[in-house]
């Protein structure tokens, strides 16, 4: 890498090289008065690439899907004031599923700072309970330092967004750029390998299982654990689920795999959940959507083994008898070992008797819905959506109904195809996560599975799709509903439908058009599958697909809230 | 339950509203909460008290860790520890009180140290129980001011926090 040593650059020029030196390829942004040096330096170099969104959401939702899609260090750059505010949404997302970003934020000079300047807010002072950590620059020879620790911070231990408020003198002063090599923080040093005497409890624990169960989430897809977590399903021929943030974690096709669990989960992974007696938890953190409520849970006996990284995480909600904290990959890794080094083995017999009862509760076919309908069903578009694709797209999605439609019906086999806000459930994420996905997986196929209700949220960002000529292929489940709201309000608030209806919609034909896309509206279900073949076929164009779906379809099973995890209401018993 | 914990966290600016916010975020109970530099500058110690079942305190102490500039937490009450608080009372000393307010002072050892026509500023350091009982025995009237620091605590013995 070219250092340049005892070269005196301004800040700007620094935020630039710091982000060369990263290896930083797309910056998601919007310009404004606090960093206009720093695009001035941006201007004048052509390793690190600008997107330009059309909100500064949509950058942080953009350099989010960027970094689920690749793995990589999302970044965003936004300007102080509003261009923070609009942005926090964003990084609340981020922080919530633990995805590592770096926000660069422009703020009023120093000296301006505290007195109510021109687009001044307390950007630290906002952020600080949605971010892993923030700082605020106050001198140009802490500046290097200080990016080089963000993203240290960010990708190590539990990832997460970490943000870098620079006023803008900070910007227009010079000093010698040297990027650290390395970081060291007396403060902060996270453990990645788990206890070598858990894991061997752990370990016996899960050998000696009758109705063993394997539930994991996020942790596996952040740590590029799925690999591994594959051999060990396989290895012990336990069944397993995935969290909605787990999903692609473990491959969805194959029989050991019980589906997605938790509210909308299926029927056989939540009863294997509440019924098992050894359940390895990997990577998730038993929340509310996940096991409904913690004391209806607790009632059945199991011994509960929780892999995670983050050990605020472990004992939380759920007790457990076997914590072990450290970087999932690593401790499965030794989990493998001690298995295959081991001559023990499960039972077989046991096994089968357990495999037996879940079969029986898998025979409920609990995702079944009317295929004979006249009117196009959600959950056959999705179904179409994964043949169409060869079920190899990476999907982002919004919020609602339609978001547990594509998680329950499109089949993930591969860790990080499956991009949504799971934790702080935005609406408006969809779109610019899939600009992010796509900007990250040039060429790769890009479907953002939406609502009506969802996609106006951000919708600004179809013009950023036409700059950059991202060819997203949006499948929009149009019901004129807020779905899910509308949903919650049939079950338990008397069928009052209280402004979850939308008039005067869009016609989201001419207004794709407006934004020089292909739109189509599909209204029958035999033309379900050609639409989608025909646009997944345009390689170079955005297509925007408005289904007009069934008005009163819901998302089943359900888990009301407050209940517990094995009393869903299935279709068949409204 | 009552707990004290101890934090040893990075002198910046911040800091201490990152721990003040966690709480408040996390609808946790605080007590008292001090803070101050230690000997070495950089570096700040903090005594939170605070209230909740096991299974909260435990909580606390795992997200207080999990704050990036906190370098190291310990829950005092775990073990055998001293707590002191600091306690400016002013109390109403006019020619008829005067004498009273003297010998109570002295039996709590407390040290009167500013005096006026009508006035006496008593400092007394002790547990909060004792700066507690010490104005339980004032009559309520002759109480002018209290200022109460929050307790302070240390670990007896050989039992050290340090980075």
């Amino acid at each position: 890498m070219d250092r340049i040593k005892g070269v005196a650059l301004t800040g700007a020029e620094i935020v630039i090289r710091c982000l060369q030196e990263e290896g930083v390829e797309h910056v998601f942004g919007y310009p404004g008065g606090a960093v206009l040096y720093i695009y001035d330096a941006l201007f004048k170099q052509d390793k690190v690439k600008h997107v330009l969104v059309r909100h500064e959401q949509g950058a942080a939702h953009a350099a989010d899907g960027y970094s689920r899609a690749s793995n990589r260090v999302g970044v965003c750059l936004v300007t102080s004031g509003p261009g923070l505010t609009n942005a926090v949404t964003g990084i609340a997302t981020a922080h919530m599923d633990s995805i590592p970003m770096v926000i660069l934020v422009g703020q009023v000079p120093t000296h301006a700072i505290g007195l109510d300047a021109f687009q001044e807010v307390d950007t630290v002072g906002i952020t600080r309970p949605c971010v892993k950590h923030n700082f605020l620059v106050k001198d140009v020879a802490e500046l290097a330092p200080t990016i080089k620790k963000a993203f240290y911070l960010a990708t190590t231990g539990r990832p997460g967004p970490v943000l870098v408020d620079i006023p803008k003198d900070i910007t227009t002063m010079s000093t010698e750029f040297l990027y650290p090599e390395t970081v060291s923080m007396r403060s902060y040093n996270p453990v990645t390998k788990g206890h070598g005497g858990q894991i061997k409890k752990a370990v016996q624990l899960l050998l000696e299982a009758e109705r063993p169960m394997i539930y994991t989430g996020g942790g596996v897809v952040l740590s590029n654990a799925s690999q591994q977590l594959t051999e060990l399903v396989k290895l012990l021929g336990y069944p397993v689920t995935n969290t909605l943030m787990g999903l692609g974690g473990y491959p969805a096709t194959d029989k050991q795999f019980l589906g997605m669990l938790g509210m909308h989960g299926t029927y056989e992974a939540n009863m294997a959940m509440q019924n098992c007696d050894v359940l390895l938890a990997i990577g998730a953190r038993f929340d509310d959507r996940v096991i409904g409520n913690p004391a209806h849970f607790a009632q059945n006996l199991r011994k509960i083994i929780h892999i995670d990284i983050d050990p605020s995480s472990i004992s939380k909600r759920v007790k457990v008898d076997v914590p072990i904290v450290g970087n999932v990959s690593e401790v499965l890794d030794e989990f493998l070992r001690l298995i295959r080094a081991g001559a023990q083995k499960p039972d077989a017999g046991t096994l089968k008797g357990w495999w037996k009862t879940i079969e029986e509760w898998r025979s409920r076919d609990c995702l079944k819905y009317d295929h004979t309908s006249k009117i196009i069903k959600p959950q056959y578009v999705v179904e179409k959506l994964y043949e169409v694709t060869g079920g190899d797209a990476f999907i982002t999605s919004d919020v609602g109904q339609h978001q547990m439609w594509a998680a329950q019906f499109y089949k993930f086999d591969k860790p990080r195809r499956w991009i949504n806000s799971g934790g702080l459930g935005t609406m408006g994420f969809g779109l610019p996560a899939a600009m992010g996905a796509q900007m990250a997986n040039p060429g790769a196929t890009v479907a953002c599975v939406t609502g009506e209700s969802s996609i106006q949220m951000c919708l600004q960002e179809l013009s950023t799709c036409k700059q950059y000529r991202l060819p997203i292929k949006i499948v929009s489940l149009n019901n004129k509903y807020m779905g899910m709201v509308r949903q919650w309000q049939q079950f338990f608030h008397g069928n009052r439908y209280s402004e979850s209806y939308m008039d005067a919609l869009p016609d989201f034909v001419k207004l794709a058009e407006g934004y020089g896309h292909r739109g189509v509206q599909i209204t029958k279900p035999e033309d379900v599958e050609p639409a989608l073949r025909d646009a997944f076929k345009r390689k170079s164009e955005l297509v925007f697909m408005d289904f007009l779906t069934d008005q009163t379809e819901n998302v089943f099973p359900m888990i009301p809230g407050g209940k517990g995890i094995s009393e869903m209401i299935l279709s068949e018993e409204l | 339950m009552r707990h004290i914990i101890s934090v040893l966290l990075e002198n910046e600016a911040g800091a201490l509203s990152r721990v003040s916010g966690l709480f408040s975020a996390r609808a946790y109970n605080i007590e008292s909460l001090t803070v101050a530099p230690t000997e070495d500058a950089s570096m700040s110690r903090m005594t939170i008290v605070t209230n909740g079942s096991e299974e909260v305190v435990e909580q606390i102490t795992k997200q207080l860790n999990k704050l990036v500039e906190v370098v190291k937490v310990v829950d005092l009450s775990e073990a055998e520890h001293i707590e002191r608080e600091l306690m400016l009372i002013k109390v109403r000393a006019g020619a008829k009180e005067r004498e009273d307010m003297k010998r109570m002072a002295d039996i709590f050892r407390g040290r009167i140290i500013d005096v006026s026509d009508n006035t006496y500023t008593i400092e007394l350091t002790g547990a909060g129980h004792k700066l507690d009982a010490f104005i339980q025995a004032l009559d309520a009237s002759a109480i002018l001011e209290t200022v109460r620091t929050g307790a302070s605590g240390i670990g007896r013995g050989s039992r050290i926090l340090r980075a």
